[in-house]
């Protein structure tokens, strides 16, 4: 049965790629031309990147970007709302919409179409993509009402709307992939919009190449995936799963091999280790996209990726394990890289990938929903911490180290109440969204039958150090004595009504996000995960529930215990940076050996540096020079060497004296009649 | 019937003292009238052969040669007149400017 809105799905993906096309005609035609008009005049001038465009009167493109931008994501959330709610309307085995647009490569058994699937999943994605997207767009309307290129960045930040809404919509594995290589180039794009300073350039590039690292991994399980199935279909790959296992095609080791492969994607597009190290790079570009792009969407995707190929996962133990692990060790460690940054961006990020790890250790338990759900809220509640690190950036004028921050409780109301709202949720505050996605998780990785207590003991950690670092950021930047530039302070100001407005919804949601996932224990019904059961099925489940069954009161008091380490975090927070804040100097200065590793990010980037980027570098070097100028570059010159040479040589035989030429005649003529009348 | 073998002999001297001269000789004249000297040294043979086999293809052929003959000794003197006026020799080795 196919009706509906649904039929309108293709409208998606198509109305912020409608955006895209207009935009970019603006970019080029409208706004290209006058920027090289002032580039030309003012050769000399002062182009500062955040006020250097001044205030003197907007060219009219601008008003007609700023309206198409939002708008067609906007449009774009309304068709998915509506198409969710037709789906929701079905009864639930039958949650599966596929819209097959045209046939796209077929090449003998290969066929892949360009379609998009709608299902539980799916929705989620798309939901959360043009929801937050869509916040996103208003709010930088307001961000970037000070940049000169203001058409290019809403081109960008619509095709990565686009191509992410291709990633979570395609209905098979090929189009997954260009979705995936489409929001890292969009996500290069982006982190390079200030492609003027090198250090934006540079992290464009190191984002776009270790991302590069993860493709391949990604690329060779799609390949595998066709081998095996001889399909990249999601339903019919699904389909053929019980099938080929009991024939002995699909074999544990094909399955843990395609799942590691996926699971490399994954890492490098989710920013775990060992190759998170662009996404704290990554803060170059311009705050919205941080929110958007290196938190509430993008990044997801590797978890997205992991969920929808569950079905395989839960084929290859192994690789569940090496799932969890490496999210459990990310959490932790990015964590407490984040208890040392001053840059308020980079407590951020690094956060950021500590909750990515936590949804990376919910997948590899075994308990997707509950990694879904946290990617949901997370959405929520990042973007809103992100959102609100803008606002407090745009007010002291691009300033983003938060010891020339403080008191700016007073000036910045609404900033500092969403703020302050987001940091109780991603501190696991009972109530708000963080803490039951969180806690689903933590409950999940012990009680499931792929989780381990270890896993627990180091997501808690990860939780209280979390609650730390984020409470140390809100007091360092909102409260206590001021310790702004006096020019800066001058200029404080609250953002306009396009940036507060989005931050205000986004609180709403972070606080209300999570109550349609309310475990039983508490009560509640957990809608999410009664969504999302016809897609992850009860195969999870049952694993989960494998094991003894675990009491409610247990589950109390994990719960309990995660909130008290979160407690605990927050009180060390109070009282290293409002009780004492002299202390937080002294500690550093008692263990100075172990806080500079921790400041340097463990070296990481230096190890990276020496040990993988200095060889390859040498490496290239050295084909330059001693292979490509000495060996390839001689082969070509001594060819050239050779025939002119050879030519040189050969050109004194035309002597240009006829008899010569005669008597050359005679001697071949000679020799042919001897040849013809040789007996 | 005739024994052609003392013509085609003297066929072949001639030949060799067109041959000769076409090499030996720096007079660009001379080596025209040598290889004047090697087309007759051909239509002997011709005729000679062609007479004694009966056959009057080898005098047709005498006669298209001396079309061929008298029409390249007109462009060859022709050439020759305009290089004199040029160069003002007709010494083959000073016409070498024909080389690299």
């Amino acid at each position: 049965m196919v009706g509906g809105i649904l039929n309108y799905l293709w409208l998606v993906p198509a109305l912020p790629l409608l955006g895209v096309i207009v935009n970019s005609a603006i970019a080029l035609f409208a706004e290209r031309p006058l920027l090289l008009a002032e580039a030309g005049s003012e050769e000399h001038g002062h182009g500062t990147s955040l006020h250097g465009a001044g205030h003197h009167a907007a060219p009219p493109y601008r008003r007609l970007v700023a309206f198409l931008g939002p708008a067609v994501v906007g449009a774009s959330f309304l068709v998915s709302l509506l198409s969710v709610l037709a789906l929701a309307a079905r009864p639930a085995h039958d949650r599966l919409f596929v819209q097959v647009l045209f046939p796209w490569v077929t090449a003998g058994s290969f066929d892949a179409a360009v379609a998009f699937q709608l299902d539980p999943l799916s929705s989620v994605m798309i939901l959360v993509v043009t929801g937050v997207g869509f916040l996103i767009h208003v709010y930088s309307v307001g961000y970037m009402s000070h940049e000169k290129a203001f058409a290019r960045y809403f081109v960008y930040l619509n095709l990565f709307t686009f191509t992410m809404l291709l990633l979570v919509l395609g209905s098979n594995f090929l189009l997954m992939f260009v979705g995936w290589e489409g929001v890292g180039l969009c996500s290069y794009l982006l982190i390079g919009y200030w492609y003027e300073k090198k250090s934006a350039a540079d992290a464009g590039k190191k984002a776009f190449i270790v991302n590069r690292v993860g493709d391949f991994g990604f690329l060779v399980a799609i390949f595998l995936i066709f081998w095996t199935f001889g399909t990249v279909d999601y339903p019919e790959v699904f389909a053929r799963i019980p099938g080929l296992a009991d024939s002995g095609v699909l074999t544990t080791g094909v399955a843990t091999a395609i799942t590691l492969l996926l699971f490399v994607g994954a890492v490098g597009k989710s920013a775990q280790i060992p190759l998170y190290v662009w996404l704290p790079d990554a803060m170059e570009g311009p705050t919205p996209v941080s929110a958007l792009i290196h938190a509430a969407t993008m990044v997801t995707a590797g978890v997205y990726m992991v969920a929808r190929t569950s079905p395989l996962f839960l084929l290859a133990p192994a690789s569940m394990a090496v799932v969890a692990v490496v999210g459990a060790a990310t959490a932790i460690f990015s964590a407490t890289i984040g208890i040392c940054q001053n840059d308020i961006k980079r407590v951020l990020a690094y956060s950021t990938v500590s909750q990515l790890g936590y949804m990376f250790l919910a997948c590899g338990v075994g308990a997707f929903t509950a990694g879904i759900f946290h990617l949901m809220t997370h959405a929520f509640f990042k973007a809103l911490l992100f959102l609100g690190s803008g606002s407090v950036i745009h007010a002291l004028s691009g300033e983003q180290d938060m010891q020339k921050m403080g008191s700016l409780k007073k000036r910045l109301p609404v900033t500092f109440t969403t703020m302050f709202i987001a940091t109780l949720a991603i501190s696991g505050i009972p109530g708000l969204s963080g803490f039951f996605s969180k806690d689903e998780i933590l409950w999940k990785s012990f009680s499931s039958g792929h989780g381990h207590v270890g896993l627990w003991l180091v997501g808690t950690a990860a939780a209280g150090i979390t609650a730390f670092y984020m409470f140390r950021l809100v007091f360092l930047t909102f409260f206590g004595p001021s310790r702004m530039d006096p020019e800066v302070e001058k200029h404080v100001h609250e953002s306009p009504y396009s940036m507060t407005v989005p931050l205000m919804l986004l609180a709403v949601l972070s606080v209300g996000g999570g109550w349609i996932g309310i475990p039983e224990a508490l009560g509640g019904h957990n809608y999410f995960e009664a969504w999302l059961a016809p897609v992850f099925g009860h195969g999870a489940e049952g694993a989960a529930h494998g094991g003894a069954h675990h009491s409610a009161a247990l589950e109390y008091l994990l719960m309990a215990g995660s909130v008290g380490v979160a407690l605990c975090g927050i009180g060390l927070a109070y009282y290293l940076y409002r009780g004492r804040p002299e202390k937080p100097k002294e500690i550093a200065g008692r263990v100075p050996g172990l806080y500079d590793v921790v400041f340097h990010k463990y070296y990481v980037d230096e190890i990276y540096d020496a040990v993988i980027v200095q060889r390859i570098v040498n490496g290239s070097i050295w084909l330059w020079e001693a292979f490509d100028a000495t060996f390839i570059d001689g082969i070509v010159n001594g060819v050239a060497t050779i025939v002119s040479g050879a030519g040189d040589r050969m050109r004194r035989v035309q002597t240009g004296v006829v008899g010569n030429y005669a008597l050359s005649l005679l001697v071949g003529a000679v020799i042919l009649v001897g040849f013809l009348i040789w007996p | 019937m005739m024994e052609p073998s003392a013509y085609l002999l003297l066929s072949g001297i001639l030949f060799g003292i067109g041959v000769a001269g076409v090499v030996a000789r720096k007079n660009v004249l001379i080596i025209l009238m040598s290889v004047e000297i090697m087309l007759n040294a051909v239509n002997v043979a011709f005729i000679a052969v062609g007479s004694s086999l009966g056959d009057v293809t080898g005098s047709i052929f005498a006669f298209m040669v001396m079309t061929v003959a008298a029409a390249e000794a007109a462009v060859g003197l022709a050439i020759l007149i305009a290089i004199y006026r040029l160069k003002e020799t007709i010494d083959i080795t000073e016409l070498s400017i024909l080389k690299w």
